[in-house]
């Protein structure tokens, strides 16, 4: 295990190493400089600027410099937010994107599971139908469809529930962002959940336990759920990846001043090192996260060490 | 009783048949409107007209889906933001195939340490939150069609290349290809003259999963505001604006945003069901 632990971790490190420069290089070949401005300045303020900004280095120079500044912690200073070091923004607006994004992903799991579940155990019948039809709806109306239709369905028209986070209090703000947010993995997982469950409870160990006299319910509850679910454990990294996805729209159509939305107003205002920044920080979280569910993985199934 | 059990498999291919039957008669019934719709309806996209601003959907002056904020009329709008956005989604699903057909014939003929790597990579690209450096790319350089189609191209691949790399493994044990060898054809040549025409069947089956991913990263990006920009106009782009005005004059909102959806929805039930069709094996479950 350790050894299977070590070569996964010692994996991970060119990834992220290759992240970086891809994201860094894309900025850095980008025409122009982020102070071109209709304004013509005088060559000295000119050179001050990209002293300040060490834009006067060569290229290799100014990465060794971002890369020795990540590993502090310090992603460099926004253009746009003056004062602001890019990784302040982060470090203040991530708590609250973290708090929805896991908030999210628990309802997926558990919403996803069940209704797979149920679906995979009535199969061909109505509850399954009903399942795979609206997963399959769920997998195709996107995020930013969904959002903003039951903020006018259930804000607007129906007014139970606040429509934009400023606008309520408590857990209510919370219910339309998450479950939105939520949708589109419960779908996922309930399709998954359900095909695998179907597998499962057709394999010849479900057959000789029915054999022996087990119940149904003894047999799913003891030896069908726990292999059934194992699949789900490598769709973990796509999901996370797909709730950071959506949080961008989530906290774009309501007003959560999370990591995403700062994400969306540095792309509209060309805010270079801070859209960099948080691609870069959220390229990091999701490898972390792969990296933890491949050491579970390790852990759950002694058959993928040895690969 | 026999018969029932020995026809009930056929009778639901065929259902399953006719769901793709049905979902792809409505996909070319939305893009001949859409095509039409240019000549179908009097009104410009570009045309603003203050006078009539916020106009509800109605068939005086055949404003079918009424007006937006500027008075443009909704209806010639839509159609353009559907020809736009399955243009634009072909056009990329086109790039990802390219792509991801080459890579995974490459590591599925090679085989060994280079499929191992290769493959790797793919995992690892796979889990990557590949939407930030779509962003990353739109806001470094300068928006544009081309632009749009590589960045979702270059995201879009991996599947592809996953499928096609399982095919090529199988048909590189086939005679065809050992003759081919044996008379001493190139593998640059195997590769692009005997394995690729050969995966044309998995390929067209799996670009129609290809294109609502691509739809959905473009609209993705248009409603962000980073991708097809004014006065082209796509989904994404007017359900964006249909969000800021929701509340006055809610079709703005509704009309896109079904319309995408069931766009969307026809697709992947094609694509589902095409596969399903393909590979028998997946259908009996």
């Amino acid at each position: 295990m350790l050894r299977y632990a070590l070569t996964r971790i010692l994996g991970a490190i060119p990834t992220l190493l290759i992240v970086i420069a891809i994201a860094f290089l894309m900025v850095h070949a980008a025409p122009g400089g982020p102070f071109d401005s209709e304004r013509v300045l005088p060559p000295d303020v000119e050179q001050n600027i990209a002293r300040y900004y060490h834009l006067d280095e060569s290229l290799p120079q100014q990465f060794v410099r971002y890369l020795s500044g990540l590993l502090r912690g310090d992603l460099g200073p926004s253009y746009s937010y003056r004062d602001y070091p890019v990784s302040r923004i982060i470090a203040d607006a991530f708590p609250l994107s973290m708090w929805l994004g896991t908030l999210a992903m628990l309802l997926a799991l558990v919403a996803g599971i069940s209704a797979g579940l149920v679906a995979a155990l009535k199969k061909n019948t109505l509850p399954d139908r009903l399942v795979t039809g609206a997963a399959m709806l769920g997998i195709s109306v996107p995020v930013f469809v969904v959002a903003p239709i039951s903020v006018l369905l259930f804000a607007v028209y129906l007014d139970w529930l606040p429509a934009s986070w400023t606008g309520g209090d408590g857990w209510s703000r919370l219910v339309l962002p998450v479950v939105t947010l939520a949708l589109p993995q419960i779908a996922v997982i309930a399709r998954l959940t359900r095909a695998s469950m179907i597998d499962v409870l057709a394999s010849d160990y479900v057959r000789t336990a029915r054999a022996q006299g087990l119940g149904t319910a003894s047999i799913v509850r003891f030896h069908a759920v726990k292999p059934a679910l194992r699949p789900l454990l490598s769709y973990l990294g796509p999901a996370i990846a797909g709730v950071l996805t959506g949080s961008v729209v989530i906290e774009e159509v309501f007003g959560i001043n999370g990591v995403g939305s700062f994400f969306i107003q540095g792309a509209l205002n060309r805010d270079y090192t801070l859209v960099l920044g948080i691609t870069i920080f959220y390229a990091v979280i999701v490898i972390a996260l792969n990296l933890a569910v491949d050491l579970l993985y390790g852990l759950l199934d002694p058959r993928v060490r040895t690969r | 009783m026999i018969i029932s059990a020995v026809l009930r498999p056929v009778v639901r291919q065929v259902r399953k048949s006719r769901a793709v039957t049905v979902c792809a008669l409505i996909l070319l019934f939305v893009a001949a409107i859409a095509i039409a719709g240019s000549i179908l309806s009097p009104h410009a996209y570009v045309d603003t007209n203050f006078d009539n601003r916020f106009l509800s959907p109605t068939f005086a002056d055949a404003h079918l889906f009424g007006t937006d904020n500027l008075g443009r009329d909704l209806f010639a709008r839509t159609m353009l933001g559907i020809k736009v956005t399955l243009l634009v989604a072909v056009i990329a699903s086109v790039v990802s195939l390219v792509i991801g057909v080459l890579y995974g014939a490459l590591a599925g003929y090679i085989g060994g340490k280079l499929d191992a790597v290769m493959m790797r990579a793919v995992d690892a690209l796979y889990a990557l939150p590949f939407i930030f450096f779509v962003i990353l790319l739109m806001v470094v350089f300068e928006q544009s069609f081309m632009l749009i189609f590589i960045a979702i191209g270059a995201v879009n691949w991996l599947d592809m290349a996953r499928i096609v790399r399982g095919q090529t493994m199988s048909l590189k044990q086939k005679e065809f290809v050992e003759a081919a060898r044996v008379i001493g054809v190139p593998t640059r040549g195997i590769i692009l003259r005997h394995i690729t025409p050969n995966l044309l069947g998995v390929v067209v089956v799996y670009m129609t999963l290809t294109i609502p991913q691509a739809i959905l990263l473009e609209s993705f990006l248009s409603f962000l505001g980073l991708g097809v920009q004014e006065p082209q106009t796509s989904l994404g782009a007017l359900v964006n604006d249909g969000v800021g005005h929701m509340e006055q004059a809610p079709w703005l909102l509704v009309v896109p945003a079904t319309v995408l959806a069931l766009i969307l929805l026809c697709f992947n039930f094609l694509g589902d069901g095409l596969r399903d069709l393909s590979d028998p094996k997946r259908a009996v479950r």
